[in-house]
């Protein structure tokens, strides 16, 4: 934050790229202090790195944040799934038992010996399909999203038990593992090695997608204008009806997504996987900034946000004294610091 | 210009709500170039017509053409495109997002990678240049403006898509004298630019000052379609409620020759050194009964909030009242309402109506929270109460069945003062009962008003007209700076003039040269910032906007 404090320059034609993005990075937060709970998300996530760092050591170094990486990349694809839907003003609860259902279908046909590569098409194509049920439900028969996105999440759950009550393995020979597998970017000494998995690349994918079409499509803005004011939005000619629906449909879609890469990691699928999830993916979305009533937040923030939440599981596996029971303590306790920091910032923009 | 074709032309329209004919057979037509007022009392069919014309309402019959094609809209996304834009009295645009992509949204320049930003920005300045706004920094976010400022980036917005039709929908409303002017100055710019302006506002003055040509409508039928200049505002208003004016210039004189000795008379409340610290000074205060004091000075003067302080929604942390000569506490509205104080709020939609309820559940309300929510109100006699109100204040529609979010503002207005007279009060407090509401109504009010002090009821009066302030009121309390600075007692050859000199010889800043009252005393007073209320341009208020 140091850097923002520098005088501002009347931009000559030779401006550096750099003092471009300091000018820009300067305006964006002195005009807009929305942005201030992201930015206190990637402080917090600094501070956390630098702590375990000084307190247990082994944090900064290639395979623990490779790892942090490979085991979240669900997490992250679920934030940034949840990020669009609050960004509406909307909330999406289904999103944990669409993983079960779809990890557990996927699994199963996978299995019976269809072709990997359209088991994976329909694992996301449940996920589509449970996103623009949820959509139409609330666009059209105007159910609220918080019931709408329960029942979604009941119907889930319910069928994902009706396919199975067993942990279901996927076949070790199965081509959908290597979704899962690591791959050595750099060889390290020792275990110390840089790992990426497709599964993380394919988050990286959605998160970059994602920050494309918020910030670089008419329909991304369209987002942020549903949740500015819907009323607003309607009346300045926007595609409110369509855009809602769309969001719920791009939820439903990442959140399969999500069931292959966290399927494809961990080779089981099971009835009651993702319980909380959708939970977790709503606090990593507050945590990186994203404001409850929708029309402010960023996606990076929700990246941000699913990786404080993982680190803090590392931290907290890493001190060994604390219970995992405290684990949801310090989830809860780290949230209500974020929701009081957005409303010291939202006052402070009424007043 | 009106030798050319119009560039919109609605004829015959008639559109139909379950049991009421919302617009019967109307004309209108509207050239470019030119400012058109549409005309007509709250419930006349001005906003159902626009509906209609921007296709948020189906028409039953008639023909809409604009620009030569007939056309149906099906809703405001298909009318923009064709070139139909509106501008609504609440502000409809998003204060989370920057003024540029307020003016953009929707049509944002997009290139190879998606929207380019920097295009986008600049079309944005180039459309609040057409309204002189090009200082403004489109990258800050909406909220930094004031109301008026984002009216003008509404406008711009419409201007950006290209608009050849602009409807303004009461934007006035919230708007100080100069805000006004410099929306006048904008107005008049688009209309020699070719723009057809469809213009809607309450006050009679704008209406004069900015438009060329109006339609007048009433009870949703066609009345006619003037030129401006030819048609003056006794004909005006004639024309707008039906009958002569007599009923309304009778008001009010009589009442001033009021030659009763209050002093000498026991005060129904006597307030003594009532105060409560930030919102009210120490004041003292006397109601008597049968009598009308009106309470005058700027929005945040302290008005309302002497008001909370006697019907007991705050507080007061000095100072005591006396009722019928007996020391009382007022704690809370419900203990108000015991001791027979009724207070009417000036934000109606919020703190007045519900609005899913229907006119007689909104009606009844004061009456049975009196009572307790365990003694409901026979049917019979909400019956009787509701066709008793309706009736004595001419609420229109007369179906107390009703929802009261469809009807107009006046009428619902006209439901909220039934609410409180069903509770048979001693002391009827009501804050700024006329605002944004249609000069029928407004006098309809002001009749009852004055009817009810004559059957002995006290009233507080609060509004920013003064005109009607003095108009109604026996006595005027005079408050400036959350203090109260002087008290008038009311006579022939007292003028609204008079309470403006009164608050402009107090303290250094004189309001009075601000220009906030014009000479009808018809404006709003709503000016609470002296400083931007100067006779600046555009550009100056602006600049304090984007400061503040």
């Amino acid at each position: 934050m140091t850097i923002v404090q520098n005088p501002q320059i009347d931009a000559p034609d030779q401006e550096s790229t750099a003092s471009k993005l300091v000018t820009r990075v300067k305006r964006v937060v002195a005009s807009n202090p929305s942005v201030l709970p992201t930015v206190a998300a990637i402080v917090i996530f600094i501070g956390m790195v630098i702590y375990g760092e000084l307190a247990y050591g082994r944090i900064v170094q290639y395979n623990t944040l490779s790892n942090l990486l490979i085991n979240n990349a669900h997490l992250i694809i679920l934030a940034v799934a949840m990020t669009f839907v609050i960004l509406t003003g909307g909330i999406d609860l289904s999103v944990g038992s669409v993983i079960a259902l779809s990890s557990v279908a996927g699994v199963m046909l996978a299995n019976a010996g269809w072709n990997p590569w359209i088991v994976i098409l329909l694992m996301v194509l449940i996920g589509t399909l449970f996103g623009l049920a949820s959509g139409i439900l609330i666009q059209y028969f105007n159910v609220q999203p918080f019931i709408a996105t329960l029942a979604m999440m009941f119907l889930g759950r319910g069928l994902a038990s009706l396919l199975s009550t067993q942990p279901e393995r996927l076949a070790e020979e199965s081509p959908i593992r290597w979704l899962g597998e690591q791959f050595k970017i750099i060889d390290g000494p020792k275990v110390n090695d840089v790992v990426i998995t497709p599964g993380v690349i394919i988050a990286l994918l959605v998160v970059f997608g994602a920050f494309f079409v918020l910030h670089r499509t008419r329909t991304g803005r369209t987002v942020y204008a549903i949740g500015g004011s819907e009323s607003s939005s309607a009346l300045m000619g926007l595609a409110v009806p369509r855009t809602k629906v769309l969001v719920y449909v791009i939820s439903g879609t990442l959140s399969g997504i999500a069931a292959v890469v966290y399927t494809s990691r961990l080779g089981i699928a099971q009835n009651i996987t993702g319980i909380g999830w959708e939970l977790d993916a709503i606090a990593a979305t507050v945590i990186g900034g994203t404001l409850l009533t929708g029309g402010y937040g960023y996606v990076l923030g929700s990246v941000v946000g699913a990786l404080v939440l993982g680190l803090m599981n590392v931290l907290i596996t890493r001190d060994g004294g604390i219970p995992p029971e405290m684990t949801t303590i310090i989830t809860g306790g780290i949230l209500l610091i974020f929701v009081l920091l957005q409303r010291a910032v939202t006052s402070k923009r009424h007043t | 210009m009106s030798e050319a074709l119009p560039i919109v032309e609605m004829r015959d329209i008639s559109i139909e709500f379950p049991g009421v004919k919302a617009l019967d057979g109307v004309d209108f037509r509207l050239f470019q170039g030119e400012v058109h007022a549409l005309m007509g009392e709250n419930g006349a069919g001005k906003s159902t017509l626009i509906k209609a014309l921007t296709g948020v309402y189906k028409i039953d019959g008639g023909s809409i053409v604009v620009a030569g094609q007939e056309r149906q809209f099906h809703g405001t996304r298909d009318a923009q495109s064709a070139g139909v834009s509106t501008v609504y009295q609440e502000v409809n645009l998003v204060t989370n997002l920057s003024i540029g992509e307020n003016v953009m949204l929707g049509h944002e320049i997009r290139g190879a990678f998606g929207v380019n930003w920097r295009a986008t920005h600049a079309a944005a300045t180039e459309a609040l240049a057409r309204l002189g706004l090009e200082h403004l920094d489109t990258h800050k976010p909406l909220s930094t403006l004031s109301i008026a400022m984002q009216q003008l980036v509404a406008i711009s917005r419409a201007m950006a898509i290209k608009a050849k039709v602009l409807i303004l929908d009461e934007p006035t409303s919230s708007l100080d004298a100069a805000e006004v002017e410099g929306l006048f100055r904008v107005m008049r710019s688009l209309r020699d630019q070719g723009v057809a302006i469809l213009f809607v506002s309450h006050f009679l003055d704008q209406i004069y000052a900015i438009s060329d040509r109006l339609t007048i409508l009433r009870n949703g039928r066609y009345e006619g379609e003037y030129l401006t200049r030819d048609l003056d505002r006794h004909a005006l208003i004639s024309k707008m409620i039906g009958k002569d004016l007599g009923a309304l210039s009778s008001l009010g004189g009589n009442r001033r020759v009021d030659d009763r000795d209050y002093a000498a008379e026991e005060p129904l409340l006597t307030a003594k050194g009532l105060g409560r610290r930030g919102s009210i000074e120490p004041t003292d205060l006397d109601v008597h009964r049968g009598e009308v004091v009106g309470f005058a000075g700027l929005l945040g003067s302290g008005r309302t909030e002497l008001a909370r302080l006697l019907y007991g929604a705050d507080r007061a942390d000095e100072g005591e009242v006396t009722l019928h000569g007996k020391r009382v506490d007022i704690k809370s509205p419900a203990d108000g309402l015991v001791k027979r104080i009724a207070f009417s709020t000036e934000n109606r939609r919020d703190e007045g109506i519900i609005a899913d309820l229907t006119v007689r559940e909104n009606m009844i309300l004061a009456v049975q929270a009196e009572r307790g929510w365990a003694r409901p109100i026979p049917r019979k006699e909400q019956d009787e109460l509701v066709e008793k109100y309706i009736t004595a204040l001419n609420v229109r529609p007369s179906d107390p069945n009703r929802l009261i979010k469809n009807l107009s503002g006046g009428n619902q207005q006209k439901v909220l003062l039934g609410r409180w007279l069903a509770t048979n009060p001693e002391l009827l407090i009501l804050d700024e009962p006329t605002r944004g509401i249609d000069v029928g109504a407004k006098a309809e009010i002001q009749e009852a008003v004055a009817e009810l002090a004559e059957s002995g009821v006290s009233v507080v009066f609060i509004s920013s007209e003064l005109e009607e302030v003095v108009r109604l009121s026996e006595r005027i309390v005079v408050l400036k700076d959350h203090q109260k600075i002087g008290e008038i007692v009311n006579g022939p050859e007292i003028t609204a003039q008079h309470v403006v000199d009164v608050i402009a010889a107090h303290g250094v800043e004189a309001a009075a040269e601000s220009g906030i009252i014009d000479a009808e005393g018809q404006h709003d007073i709503a000016a609470s910032h002296p400083s931007e209320s100067s006779p600046a341009d555009a550009h100056a208020y602006a600049a304090t906007e984007e400061e503040s």
